[in-house]
């Protein structure tokens, strides 16, 4: 598929979804689909989608124990073994995945390939896709985390904490979130990386760009919502607790806009099993990184290893049995 | 062949075709692909379809159902490899991989980025076996499998040497090799392979290893070697094959008995077991420690290796020790133990000289030929003498399957810096675990395809290239048979001047033995620094 017909399929895809909120709400008053029944099936889709998936790739055996060396292996006691990046114990492939999900260790080693005439070829420091990709994760979950005060009461502390360390410079009306800016600029980023370097614009499908398009129309929604049509809060949080303690009720007075950052988000859970986004529960299951390199030290069982035909020594010696002897090498019968 | 100057060949255009990669179809480049296999290769080890083909042929006799064929098999294989099915899901083609393959480095060619490649099979996955592709095919990223399709997997399927550089780079540890084996394994199961890992693997089914080589010739080629470190060192070193009750069974590849370079490295190990009185045998029947089966499929490359373990339980050894080899020692050490094990046969291997207990190895009980000479050097088991490799200038180049598969850094360098006085290394970003591959890994090294390895072998001869302007190196040093019979050809193209070495050819240099007559010229013959005939 051509890029512009991905990137145009992608986009309008997502301007379509809001659309289809605008319409059901604002002229249709579908409000107790888009404000309660979609949201709720999006979410039961997302939860059995990724049990389903985790469960799925569980299922998968493991045959063989393949992790990638990043370092040192543990041979003779005097050399030093690089015990997380090439771990022979369980603690050391716990931190290896631990760097690997909280902090992108293998994304942090990125460089950038450039060859100048001569031939000379140079590998250049290379970190802005490892600090988006942090950048936009991490603001991502603690959006996420702060979105609980809308579905918890009273407000656990904790989250109260996260916002106001979130709203540290105390700018604007409501305050600012430095995550809001944070978000919205690395998915941006990683927006524009795809569509502006060429090998990677190359390699792109609607799958990147739907996703990509659909959370940033999810964090513009969202500071919209926030700051600029300072939707009525009080009805949000009443809509949410409702879905939350199952007792829904769709409050009047929320504005549209709400209503299409809610399709938008419900979207995002809904696709998610079904996508590229799994990647967040697979990397834990990943066996080049989740394996110890033990493999020599301890036996792994591959649970459908099977018997395979094999050229044994006897045939082997009944082929060359002459040509042994001749050489004055042992054979078994003479 | 006719092969581009270093100039022309370096000039390498990284932009991709305007029209996208479903829509651009493969050209088959002469010099970037290797014959396909022979119809007696295939016969020899039961292998489906047999019959000679050619890649240039328009009709490559597929079975009429070859198309359920591959699907039926990638499904069979989705479900027994969590990695497989893994790598198909989850790749967000964030692009990190792209930039880190040798091939596209050197080629430019996209569909040689470790994405793409992996996407010629995973659009084919989507398509046809996944809910989202099969309703809405291309728009989910999914495409038909057709002939031209076909063609191009296994054209990209050999334009892989399965080093694992970019699985290194990925945030979720995909490996292509892994994926390439796979698809590997799909094509061999409509006879589509190479002849140059298929006819590897035939020979090294019948006579034991992959030249092919008989007994008799085999224990010619050791026989001469004793000769010549006769002329060299004035002793007469023993060696064995086959011999029952022998402590330990050296397995090493095969190409040390064949290619004049790997040679060498052979009569290092013959002097070093020598001095050190090592009771070893070689064994005519497993005369291979590599395994070309591995770049055919997992269970070709488990019918050749059993008769390692065979070997030493008929030859009541003690414990295995393997020679310097790199896609050996991923199989060696990745596969073997999940193959063959519980291997209770062997004891736990203990060096005899030093009284080591390789603790790392007392599951599969095979020991890497550095392992134990480091260790010897540690506990100043040997004498060496380094000025005799004062000709040496050394870099150290880590081949991709130790490097990457495990973590085999410091042994080597080790042994290197005991016996060479002049050490440097290539820049970091290209040894160790970033290492780059000789370009004819997994099976490549073939002359068909020259101008792949050549362009392959570009990122690893430009760090040569460096320490060679700024050190003034003059000779690469490695552990595999791959590269000492690879990359000469390689570097005399890109870097001229430099030697590709074996470590344990350095090692049987320095080696000062007991009763040793005055050397005057190293393993090579030639003479050694300050016993140059003065004329």
């Amino acid at each position: 598929m051509s890029f512009g017909l991905s990137f145009w399929l992608s986009l309008l895809a997502v301007a379509g979804l809001g659309l289809i909120a605008y319409v059901g709400v604002a002229a249709a008053h579908l409000n107790y689909l888009f404000g309660i029944i979609i949201p709720y099936a999006a979410f039961a889709t997302f939860i059995v989608g990724i049990i389903y998936r985790v469960l799925r790739w569980g299922a998968r055996p493991v045959p063989f124990r393949i992790p990638t060396t990043g370092g040192q292996q543990k041979s003779l006691p005097w050399i030093q073994q690089n015990k997380i990046d090439n771990p022979s114990s369980t603690l050391g492939v716990v931190v290896r995945m631990a760097l690997e999900v909280l902090l992108f260790r293998s994304l942090f080693r990125n460089m950038r390939t450039e060859l100048r005439g001569g031939p000379t070829l140079s590998y250049a420091s290379a970190k802005w896709l490892w600090i988006a990709g942090l950048a936009f994760h991490w603001t991502f979950l603690i959006i996420l985390v702060r979105h609980l005060r809308f579905f918890l009461q009273p407000v656990p502390s904790v989250i109260a904490i996260i916002e106001s360390l979130d709203a540290f410079f105390q700018v604007g009306a409501p305050l600012l979130y430095l995550t809001d800016v944070f978000f919205v600029l690395a998915v941006t980023y990683l927006l524009v990386r795809r569509l502006f370097i060429p090998t990677l614009r190359y390699i792109s499908l609607p799958a990147d760009y739907f996703p990509l398009f659909l959370i940033l129309g999810i964090g513009v929604t969202g500071v919209l919502t926030r700051y600029f049509f300072k939707v009525n809060a009080v009805g949000v949080k009443e809509l949410t607790m409702g879905l939350a303690t199952l007792s829904p009720k769709v409050p009047e007075g929320i504005g549209v806009i709400f209503y299409i950052h809610l399709l938008l988000v419900s979207t995002l859970f809904a696709y998610f099993p079904f996508s590229k986004l799994t990647h967040m529960a697979g990397v834990f299951l990943s066996p080049t990184r989740n394996l110890a390199n033990t493999n020599r030290a301890k036996q792994h069982v591959n649970p459908w290893n099977y018997p395979v035909k094999v050229h044994t020594y006897e045939e082997y010696e009944d082929d060359f049995r002459e040509f042994m002897k001749d050489a004055g090498i042992p054979v078994e019968k003479e | 062949m006719a092969v581009k100057k270093p100039e022309e060949l370096s000039k390498i255009d990284y932009k991709p075709p305007r029209t996208s990669w479903m829509d651009t179809p493969t050209e088959f480049k002469k010099g970037m692909f290797c014959w396909g296999n022979k119809e007696k290769s295939l016969k020899t080890v039961d292998f489906p379809n047999v019959r000679t083909w050619s890649v240039a042929d328009e009709d490559w006799k597929l079975p009429g159902n070859w198309k359920e064929i591959f699907l039926e098999g990638l499904k069979e294989r989705l479900s027994k490899y969590r990695s497989f099915q893994l790598f198909l899901d989850i790749c967000v083609r964030c692009g990190a991989c792209a930039d880190k393959c040798h091939f596209f480095i050197g080629g430019g060619d996209p569909k040689n980025m470790p994405v793409l490649r992996a996407e010629l099979l995973r659009s084919l996955y989507r398509k046809y076996l996944t809910g989202p592709g099969k309703l809405l095919g291309k728009i989910a990223g999914g495409r038909e499998l057709t002939m031209d399709v076909l063609k191009e997997l296994w054209y990209y399927a050999y334009q892989c040497t399965e080093c694992r550089r970019c699985s290194l780079f990925c945030p979720y540890g995909i490996d292509t090799a892994e994926i390439t084996i796979l698809i590997r394994e799909l094509l061999n199961l409509l006879g589509l392979n190479i002849e140059w890992v298929a006819g590897p693997v035939a020979n090294c089914w019948r006579t034991g290893n992959h030249m092919g080589l008989l007994p008799h010739t085999l224990k010619d080629t050791v026989e001469s070697f004793k000769e010549d470190l006769k002329t060299i060192t004035g002793i007469n070193v023993d060696y064995s094959f086959n011999r029952k009750g022998a402590e330990i069974l050296f397995v090493n590849p095969s190409g040390e008995y064949f290619d004049p370079n790997g040679n060498i490295t052979f009569m290092g190990y013959m002097l070093l077991f020598h001095e050190i009185g090592l009771d070893y045998t070689l064994s005519t029947y497993t005369s291979e420690g590599g395994n070309f089966g591995f770049f055919t499929s997992n269970e070709m490359a488990k019918r050749l290796h059993s008769k390692i373990y065979a070997e030493a339980k008929r030859l009541k050894v003690k414990w295995i020790l393997g020679g310097e080899c790199g896609h050996m020692w991923r199989v060696w050490h990745q596969y073997h133990n999940t193959w063959f094990g519980p291997v209770d046969f062997l004891e736990e291997p203990v060096s005899p000289i030093t009284g080591t207990k390789f603790e790392n190895t007392k599951s599969n009980k095979t020991v890497h030929i550095c392992e134990f000479t480091a260790d010897l050097i540690n506990h100043g088991k040997i004498k060496l003498d380094p000025s005799r490799n004062d000709n040496y200038v050394a870099t150290f180049h880590d081949s991709c399957n130790p490097a990457r598969a495990m973590g085999f850094f410091e042994e080597p360098r080790y042994i290197i810096k005991s016996v060479c006085n002049n050490f440097y290394e290539m820049p970091s970003n290209t040894i160790r675990e970033n290492t780059f591959c000789c370009g004819s890994g997994s099976g490549l090294n073939a002359s068909e395809d020259m101008e792949l390895r050549l362009r392959g072998a570009l990122p690893r001869a430009n760090a040569l290239k460096h320490v060679r302007e700024k050190f003034g190196v003059n000779t690469l040093a490695n552990i595999c048979q791959i590269d000492r019979a690879t990359l000469q050809t390689l570097v005399d193209y890109w870097v001229p001047g430099v030697a590709v070495r074996g470590v344990h050819e350095l090692v049987g240099n320095a080696l000062v033995m007991k009763g040793e007559k005055e050397r005057t010229t190293d393993l090579r013959g030639d003479p050694l620094p300050g016993k140059e005939v003065q004329e």
